[in-house]
Order: C-alpha cells, then sequence, then structure tokens
C-alpha cells in the first residue's frame, strides 16, 4: 500500500467517526482540537481503521498509556511530564506537536496534541508500505 | 423504578452474539407519556433495550470484570418506530470487536420477520478517574444477567454451557 492510500483510509476513518468534511482534514489537524474528537471518538475511529484495514490496534497504541499512567515518577510528576516522558513521548509520536506539550506538560494534553499524521504514522507501521 | 428494557435473553453464545425479546404492554407507563392517547415504544427505549443486551454479552466476554457502559451509537438507523401495545420485539446483536478499553457490537431490532432498526453500538469500559468508583454493588449484573436468564440458554466459547460466575453481592 502507498501512503497516500494510508492518507485515504485515515480520512475515511474519520469522515464516518466525526462526521467531518473531507476538506476540513489536514496532516496537520490535531483530531480533539481541530476536528472535535472525544476521547470515545478515537476508540471509534481505531475502530473503523481494523475493520478496513484488517490491522489490529492495540489500547496504549495511538496514545502512549503506559506513558501517562506511569506511576514511579519517571515519567509523569504531579500529573506533569517530566523531561524523559517528553522525550519517551516524542519518540513514540513522532509527528506530534511537542512544542505545545512542552509549553504545558500536564497528562492530560497528550491525546490534544495527536494528529491525523500521527494516525497515518502508525497505520503505516501496520501495513506494508510500497517505497 | 427498575430500568429493565428486555423481558428475556434467548440466545448467549459467549463472545460471539445475543438474542433477547421485548414484550411491548399497554400497562407500561412509558407508552402513555411518549404520546397522550398514541402509545408506541419510544426508540430511544428500543436502543436501550439492545445496549443492554449488546452490553451484557461484553460483560460476560471480559470476564465480569469492567465497567461496561454504552458510550457512542456511530451508526443506527429506524425503518419502523411505531412499535404497539401487544408487540412483541426480538433484539439481535454480535460483537465485533472486544477490546481492553472497549468494544463494538452491530445490532438490529425486528418485529417478527420484519427489520425495525439497524447499526452499531460502541461501549467503554470506564477507567481512568472512574476505575476505582462503584457503579453497582457487587453481583447486580450477575443479578440483571439471571433475571434475563441468561444462564438457562447462555453457551461459552467452546459451546459448553454458561456457568454463573462466583460473584457474591454485598
Amino acid at each position: 500500500m502507498r501512503k497516500e492510500e494510508v492518507y485515504e483510509h485515515v480520512k475515511k476513518a474519520l469522515i464516518e467517526a466525526l462526521a467531518v468534511d473531507e476538506n476540513e482534514i489536514k496532516p496537520e489537524s490535531t483530531l480533539i482540537g481541530d476536528l472535535g474528537a472525544e476521547s470515545i471518538d478515537i476508540l471509534d475511529i481505531v475502530f473503523q481503521l481494523e475493520k478496513m484495514l484488517g490491522i489490529k490496534i492495540e489500547r496504549g497504541e495511538l496514545v502512549p498509556e503506559d506513558v501517562a499512567n506511569d506511576k514511579e515518577g519517571k515519567f509523569v510528576q504531579d500529573n506533569k511530564l517530566t523531561a524523559l516522558g517528553i522525550a519517551e513521548i516524542k519518540k513514540r509520536m513522532p509527528y506530534a506537536n511537542i512544542e505545545e506539550l512542552e509549553k504545558n506538560p500536564m497528562v492530560a494534553n497528550i491525546k490534544t496534541i495527536l494528529t491525523v499524521r500521527d494516525l497515518c504514522y502508525m497505520v503505516e507501521s501496520k501495513v506494508d508500505i510500497e517505497p | 423504578m427498575h430500568w429493565y428494557w428486555i423481558d428475556r435473553i434467548t440466545v448467549f453464545e459467549s463472545q460471539n452474539r445475543a438474542e433477547s425479546i421485548k414484550v411491548v404492554s399497554l400497562g407500561e407507563d412509558h407508552l402513555h407519556d411518549h404520546f397522550p392517547y398514541f402509545p408506541v415504544m419510544p426508540a430511544s427505549l428500543i436502543i436501550e433495550g439492545i445496549a443492554q443486551t449488546a452490553g451484557l454479552l461484553l460483560y460476560e466476554a471480559k470476564g465480569y470484570k469492567e465497567k461496561v457502559v454504552l458510550a457512542k451509537i456511530p451508526r443506527f438507523t429506524l425503518f419502523n418506530v411505531e412499535v404497539k401495545p401487544g408487540e412483541v420485539l426480538t433484539y439481535k446483536v454480535k460483537l465485533e470487536s472486544v477490546r481492553e478499553d472497549g468494544g463494538v457490537a452491530s445490532v438490529w431490532a425486528y418485529r417478527e420477520n420484519e427489520l425495525l432498526a439497524e447499526g452499531e453500538l460502541m461501549f467503554a469500559h470506564l477507567g481512568g478517574n472512574f476505575a476505582d468508583q462503584s457503579l453497582f454493588a457487587d453481583g447486580d449484573m450477575i443479578d440483571m444477567m439471571r433475571l434475563f436468564r441468561v444462564f438457562e440458554v447462555g453457551v461459552d466459547a467452546t459451546g459448553k454451557k454458561l456457568i454463573p460466575p462466583d460473584i457474591k453481592n454485598k
């Protein structure tokens, strides 16, 4: 599958799950801020993609919940991401707007920086991408 | 007030599908409150009955451990909503996805062979701030399954009779 096709599938899933217009969706759009997704919509988007592409997306793959729920104080302290936590998020969500997260590193903000491009990146890791 | 929107579960195949029936009676108050002198079953309560059927199937599929709540109705079409007293509805549900964070079921409602509604329901397992809170007393959901006679008809994933779990009501 080509990357353009992945993007088309992701767009289709977003249109289905969020009832947004195709022209509202840009690679850099954030799911929650720009496209109005709520937490449960993320589950809907994941389900749509699994159904469309026959892939399996486990809990926490899209938004690294193990980082967000860290109780050891390594990644999270007082509900805020530590420097290590931000570095880990950067590694796991390479296209996300980390600058925004650095400005306000509250754990709850991890979800809000998730973009359409992140979604494509995650799907690309699950399918064979043609060069 | 009881919040039971089905009368009996007639098919319960663990991790797969279930069917239930709802007998609509003129004695039910909600029929008189919806449209005075025109007793019809509110469509929202048809959805509630379907959700109870699918929600219990998901609850059992996850080992009776999760707090299952109806979280979204992504797709749902009602073809005919004039369900009247004396009629019997059959709800059919099929689990499409069972995940750590929730599940999705395809659902249908029939009046005899007439398709009244079809769609998809999405359930979430309450976690986060709700993870440690009790929505119901332990055993309430199992009691509900007994009331709906799930354990009379239910089979597990291998086709063997479904045994009620040992969860005591507090």
